[in-house]
């Protein structure tokens, strides 16, 4: 074996690749991720491994259907849908939640029913649902009120029981009525909560959108995969649901920006 | 001279599942209007229910709790209360805190700057008017407390062991900040605490209670001069009083004892 020498070229740059290394944003790698994924779905359509289409006719039928304009007039269908339906399921939920939160009354009246259809699948009652309301677009803004009614209730709940006893305290001893300290306390207090059921509740409204329409409907991202999944037109399919994700995505972005400006006063941990 | 405070044979018991937990048991007492009392004693004998029965916060279960001879039946902004905790609204900056109650007491704009600037002031915290709790220091968060008490001018300040989370130098500095402002603008203190020392080097007069159930162990007057100083902490009469209330704190006779 031979002895290690010491290398001699390390003094003259000590730190810098270590620093560096410490500088890249972290963005890069999601980058580096996504350019991964879309190898590997290249690389698995043109080696037959599955009857797959590969990125390129998907974006070439997504690039077809975005000029002949099928695509934005479903996304904009479904996002309407989902933002009418999500609006009302917040609407009422806070003001529920916070009912719930603050008389015990109001709690032991409707805990129960909360409870109970937050176990149930908001799909679950599409069958239900067109059988009373029929295929229109009231069943489908009904369920998807329903899922993020269902979210956003439990977190308003939650919000308002957990607020710091103290801080109540506080506010009373400074003069404060009941009707001020649920006005100035409870409310800022859990906004944060709140904010976070309507993460949740948006989430589980996009998700509910998309089934729904695939349930008798003229327009909409579901709708457009289960008619191209009856021609085995499996890009177009591959379209609906890349929207589906990026739109979901950029939703959930948006929301958490609002959460971040919101809640800026929050020590985080 | 009637008293300020007033415990009259005040009793608060806890229903447990089959029996009665006695938090206190029949504490009279007296505060004299602007005097600084400190209460001390081991955890659980009631050194806060007390307090916080003055604050309007607990209702005794028998006896009465008076203050200028009427009794407390709610929270009220004439008695200021600063808890361990803080208690700082998280979502209001350092103005907006101390602001809190004089916008309840619908205190005009201007009239209400002004207040809360002195306050704020008062307790060096000026150059952080503006600025969220969240980037503020422990002992920055208790002062921003206290400007908050402070800026409602009550007439009897409660404060709930306010310094028991604070490091050793700094709890020394805001002592010596809060009798600095007591002996500027006197009011009644209420002061609980579980140190010794703090309760000797502030206070007139050092209550110490025992425990199960709660109730007052001896009552102990500190004849020390004010403005207290340094000298003062380390002088002998100091450390003779101290002495003696940290015998009756740690020394008591046992349990149920006592009448």
């Amino acid at each position: 074996m031979t002895v290690v020498t010491a290398p001699e070229k390390t003094p003259t740059t000590p730190q810098a690749p270590r620093g560096a290394r410490r500088t890249v944003h972290p963005l890069v790698f999601n980058l580096i991720a996504l350019v991964l994924a879309i190898a590997v779905w290249a690389l698995t359509a043109a080696a037959g491994l599955a009857d797959i289409p590969g990125p390129l006719s998907v974006s070439s039928r997504a690039r077809e259907l975005l000029s002949d304009g099928t695509l934005t007039e479903d996304a904009l269908a479904s996002l309407q849908r989902v933002l009418l339906g999500f609006a009302l399921g917040t609407l009422v939920a806070v003001p529920v939640g916070f009912l719930m939160g603050w008389y015990p009354v109001a709690r032991g009246l409707l805990e129960p029913y909360v409870q109970f259809f937050r176990t149930i699948p908001p799909l679950a009652l599409i069958p239900l649902v067109i059988v009373l309301m029929g295929i229109g677009e009231t069943p489908k803004i009904f369920v998807i009120f329903l899922a993020a009614f269902m979210s956003c209730v439990v977190a308003a709940f939650q919000g308002v029981t957990g607020v710091d006893r103290t801080l109540i305290d506080a506010a009373r001893v400074l003069g404060a009525s009941d009707r001020t300290v649920f006005l100035k306390v409870v409310i800022p207090a859990s906004t944060p909560f709140i904010l976070v059921g309507m993460r949740i509740g948006l989430g589980a409204a996009w998700a509910t959108v998309v089934a729904a329409e695939m349930i008798g409907a003229q327009k909409g991202l579901g709708f457009e995969m289960v008619h191209a999944q009856t021609y085995y037109d499996v890009p177009t399919i591959f379209v609906g649901l890349i929207s589906i994700g990026v739109i979901g995505l950029v939703m959930d972005r948006l929301l958490l920006l609002a959460e971040r400006r919101l809640t800026a006063w929050q020590e985080r941990r | 001279m009637s008293p300020k405070i007033s415990f009259r044979d005040v009793v608060k018991t806890y229903p447990l599942k089959s029996t009665t937990f006695t938090a206190l048991g029949q504490v009279s007492l007296d505060i004299g209007d602007r005097e600084f009392v400190a209460v001390v004693g081991p955890s659980g004998c009631g050194k806060s229910t007390l307090l916080s029965m003055v604050a309007g916060l607990v209702e005794p279960t028998s006896g009465t709790v008076t203050v200028d001879g009427a009794p407390v039946t709610g929270p009220g902004p004439d008695r200021g209360v600063i808890f361990q905790q803080y208690a700082l609204f998280p979502w209001l900056t350092v103005r907006g805190n101390v602001e809190f109650g004089l916008k309840l007491a619908h205190v005009p704009a201007a009239e209400r700057r002004r207040r809360a600037d002195h306050a704020i002031e008062l307790v060096g915290l000026a150059d952080f008017a503006d600025a969220l709790p969240k980037t503020l220091s422990g002992g920055m968060k208790q002062r921003c407390a206290i400007a908050r008490a402070y800026a409602v001018d009550p007439e009897v300040l409660l404060m709930d062991e306010p310094f028991g989370a604070l490091d050793a130098l700094t709890r020394v500095q805001l002592q010596d900040q809060l009798l600095d402002t007591w002996t500027q603008e006197r009011r009644t203190v209420l002061f609980i605490t579980h140190d010794v020392d703090e309760a000797v080097y502030l206070a007139g007069r050092v209550v110490v209670m025992a425990a199960r159930p709660g109730r007052i162990h001896r009552v102990i007057d500190v004849d020390l001069p004010y403005p207290r100083t340094e000298e003062i902490r380390l002088s002998a009469e100091f450390a003779r009083i101290r002495n003696d209330v940290w015998t009756h704190v740690y020394h008591q006779s046992p349990a149920g004892s006592a009448a």
